[in-house]
């Protein structure tokens, strides 16, 4: 690997009491293939492992996927404890069945964007590759 | 706060070293990754961090074949630790995808037990084209955490391969995990893991073929041990041969010194795991005992500066040689036969080693 290159790391999380981990195996894989380093916990993660998991790992991306409905507790809460440790900088986003009111009300809450069922993968990839660039590049000069 | 005699000059790696002083679990994160990814000052960074004091945790090594069991065993092991109130860090490396570059690091679903425990600290490593077993700076990572306070480290190789040997460079005691699907004996024996092993679990040890596998490696182990003419006992080599009392530890110096154990582990159940731990311990006493710990450590730090040099030299080839375009001339050269491979590596070794600019790593007394 060359000098200053710097992988994605992406935690994918599946929180909650749904055992639909498709999605997130899906999402897992298409980023391994995208050349991210894809750190996958399992199922029924409190949002308190994920952002334990996040912070050890040191990762750039949380994706969280959620299909339980309970998306307006977790996704705030998972921000919220990221923030709290030190690690603002974490981009969250994630998948799942989520309307569009929750999505925008998330948004302001500091949650990146959200993609519904049927989004092609590599819409979600480019999504975080340009993120990183935006972020990397900002440090960078800075 | 900063320590004004520390050679790292790179103010965020200041911030970092200032946050590990504190016990700040994102610093350690971040210090972590500054190191595997290598970026600049990193070996400021980890000369600041080796010259502050290490604890000398004792470094566990767990590795054999893909599915073996080896993140429940270190799952096992690391709530057993806790038990007794000691920091566990633990560095779990999976392969990097040879065709995309990038890797899916799932150790940590073994090991979701121990999610919450502010004790254990977990860092997933992708191999990134390193063979051997682990990533190019996994050894550096276990000195980070070392050094960051935890006093036992574990560290699980990759698991795919035949050759994971870099684990003993890396690990006071190396554990070998089998499974009864894993083969016989003999198999064991070809991989080189004969060698490596300091102790063998056969995991899975309720299914069938276990207790076949556990003599046949046994019996292994004697072609290897047996080489003092020594008749081996009838049963193999028993468990209490390992760190006994006073006459057999005279015994074994004479002999080949230290037998690896075979221990037999359900780690799902967590089974035979407190034997293993048993094993563990009379294994660092014999280190400790025998001055084998010294001798180890003193071969991995000399492993380390050839380490240090050999990839130093890599990077600074690779910055006079960015792109190909750089060695067009030479190409003609060659071509007119004025030139051969060996002499354009000759004078740009020359470069390399006459810039007085680019001699000494950035940040570092000599």
């Amino acid at each position: 690997m060359s000098e200053g290159e710097r992988k994605i790391r992406v935690l994918v999380a599946k929180p909650g009491l749904d055992g639909h981990d498709r999605g997130a195996k899906v999402i897992a894989s298409s980023f391994r293939d995208a050349g991210f380093e894809v750190i996958y916990t399992g199922l029924h993660q409190t949002p308190e492992m994920i952002v334990n998991a996040a912070i050890q790992e040191d990762v750039d991306v949380v994706a969280m996927s959620v299909l339980s409905g309970a998306h307006m507790t977790l996704f705030p809460r998972v921000r919220r404890l990221l923030d709290e440790a030190g690690a603002d900088d974490i981009l969250l986003t994630g998948g799942g069945i989520i309307p569009e009111d929750d999505v925008r009300a998330l948004g302001e809450q500091g949650v990146g964007r959200l993609f519904g069922p049927g989004t092609p993968t590599g819409e979600a990839i480019a999504y975080v590759r340009e993120w990183h660039r935006e972020k990397t590049g900002a440090a960078n000069a800075g | 706060m900063s320590d004004p005699s520390s050679s790292v000059t790179d103010p965020a790696h200041l911030a970092l070293l200032d946050g590990i002083r504190e016990g700040k679990r994102v610093a350690l994160a971040r210090a972590i990754s500054v190191i595997e990814n290598e970026r600049p000052g990193f070996q400021a960074l980890l000369h600041d961090l080796l010259t502050r004091g290490r604890s000398g945790g004792a470094r566990l090594g767990i590795t054999g074949p893909p599915g073996a069991g080896k993140s429940s065993l270190v799952s096992e092991i690391a709530r057993r630790w806790r038990e007794g109130e000691e920091g566990v860090g633990i560095v779990a490396v999976d392969p990097t995808s040879p065709y995309s570059g990038g890797a899916l690091l799932g150790d940590r679903i073994r090991m979701n037990d121990l999610a919450l425990d502010e004790g254990i600290f977990i860092r997933s490593m992708a191999s990134r084209g390193s063979l051997g077993g682990l990533a190019t700076t996994t050894k550096e990572v276990l000195d980070v955490m070392d050094a960051f306070g935890f006093p036992r480290l574990l560290v699980e190789t990759v698991g795919v391969g035949q050759t994971e040997l870099e684990i003993t460079g890396a690990a006071d005691t190396v554990v070998v995990v089998l499974v009864p699907e894993s083969g016989d004996g003999i198999q064991a024996m070809k991989a080189g893991l004969m060698e490596i092993a300091d102790i063998f679990v056969v995991n899975k040890s309720d299914r069938p073929g276990a207790d076949r596998l556990v003599k046949e490696v046994r019996s292994a182990l004697h072609y290897r041990t047996g080489r003092t003419g020594r008749t081996p006992a009838h049963h193999g080599v028993d468990h209490s041969r390992v760190g006994g009392g006073a006459e057999e530890t005279e015994e074994q110096e004479e002999d080949t010194g230290w037998v690896p154990p075979v221990v037999q582990t359900m780690a799902q159940t967590g089974d035979g795991v407190d034997e293993l731990l048993e094993a563990v311990a009379k294994h660092r006493q014999w280190l400790d005992e025998t001055g084998e710990l010294e001798r180890r450590r003193r071969r991995r730090t000399l492993e380390r500066i050839r380490d240090v040099l050999d990839r130093e030299l890599k990077r600074r080839v690779r910055r006079e040689l960015s792109t190909d375009d750089d060695l067009q001339d030479e190409l003609d050269r060659i071509d007119a036969g004025d030139a051969t491979a060996y002499s354009v590596a000759a004078s740009i070794l020359g470069r390399i080693a006459l810039d007085p600019e680019t001699a000494p790593l950035p940040g570092i007394d000599r």
